[in-house]
């Protein structure tokens, strides 16, 4: 009998907080395998926010800080620039760094730090209980947009990616979603590949997630799975935004 | 034979390995209760089972191991 698969290494045997059906579990999972894919547990640092993964430093087995809301960015500048041969990563939801920790996000890019930013889009607030996120969708119902996010006084969600993916300093910016199998696996792959990016030296990368809140959106996991493909994609569309990982040290 | 196994009392049952199974043989085991109390994720049939590891893929909970028959 072959194990053809297991928990990665990377992830402690502490349990995860979330509640069920929640896809930072996934999430978290992929970033760990990529970590032991890489075989940089030993040197990586990841940054942990201030959200629902703010405990993200129980579940990774390597070396954690706890940011400020929306500063793990800057955290993460600090620790990479003091000790340039360290792996470093940050975590963060949608209310950490599209709102709190917008400021953060835009220079890391225009500064082009050698990090890379796992950013976890479920358009909402998810810790504090629900209420709406710059990333929140049009007409989206949240406890503090009861009628309905309404674009003329609270105007329009940002897209983080096509953003980010006009700062110089940025070398990978790539949008994906873990609502199916095949999905997940495409997530892998932008992780694999924004962490690459780091290892190459080639500025900041990041992946955004699409991913779900059952239990502030009010649905059943699978109902989630179902509005996360219904509603978020066709708002936030998968795909690449930059990749400047193939253009030559030349330039 | 291919078998996956559960840690059960990691389980939410939040259902998303039963969607993701080609082969639909994993249910919730409604006679058992986790230490959490949920109903965890059980296969009833193993001998069905593909070693595709998509259950594991969907599981947010890390709850599930894959092994596959060597060839």
């Amino acid at each position: 009998m072959k194990e053809v698969f297991k928990k990665p290494h990377a992830l402690t045997d502490k349990p995860f907080h979330y509640c069920p059906g929640c896809t930072h579990g996934i999430i978290h999972r992929l970033v760990a395998e990529c970590i032991d894919e890489f075989g940089v547990e030993g040197k990586a640092v990841g940054i942990a926010p201030v959200g629902c993964s703010v405990f993200a430093y129980n579940y990774f087995n390597c070396d954690m800080i706890e940011a400020p809301h929306g500063r793990a960015p800057a955290v993460a500048t600090g620790v990479k620039r003091a000790n340039p041969d360290l792996f470093v990563f940050t975590y963060q939801g949608d209310g950490d760094l599209a709102s709190i920790g917008t400021a953060e996000t835009v220079h890391i890019g225009t500064r082009g730090e050698n990090v890379t930013i796992i950013f976890v889009n479920n358009a909402i607030y998810g810790m504090t209980g629900g209420q709406m996120a710059p990333t929140s969708l049009p007409g989206q119902v949240t406890t503090t947009s009861p009628y309905g996010r309404d674009k003329h006084i609270q105007g329009s969600p940002i897209r983080i990616c096509e953003m980010m993916a006009t700062l110089e300093g940025v070398a990978y910016a790539e949008r994906v979603s873990v609502d199916s199998v095949k999905n997940v696996i495409a997530a892998k792959k932008a992780i694999k590949k924004a962490f690459q990016t780091q290892i190459d030296k080639k500025g900041l990368s990041i992946v955004e997630v699409l991913s779900t809140c059952p239990t502030n959106w009010g649905l059943s996991p699978q109902k989630a799975i179902e509005w996360l493909r219904a509603e978020m994609i066709p708002y936030y569309p998968l795909g690449v935004f930059k990749d400047k990982t193939t253009e030559s040290e030349a330039e | 034979m291919n078998k996956v196994t559960f840690n059960a009392d990691l389980c939410k049952g939040c259902r998303l390995c039963i969607e993701a199974c080609p082969k639909k043989i994993i249910a919730l085991d409604e006679d058992c209760l986790n230490a959490k109390g949920f109903h965890p994720a059980a296969v009833k049939e193993m001998e069905k089972c593909l070693g595709c590891a998509m259950c594991a893929t969907m599981c947010p909970d890390v709850v599930i191991t894959v092994y596959k028959e060597e060839k």
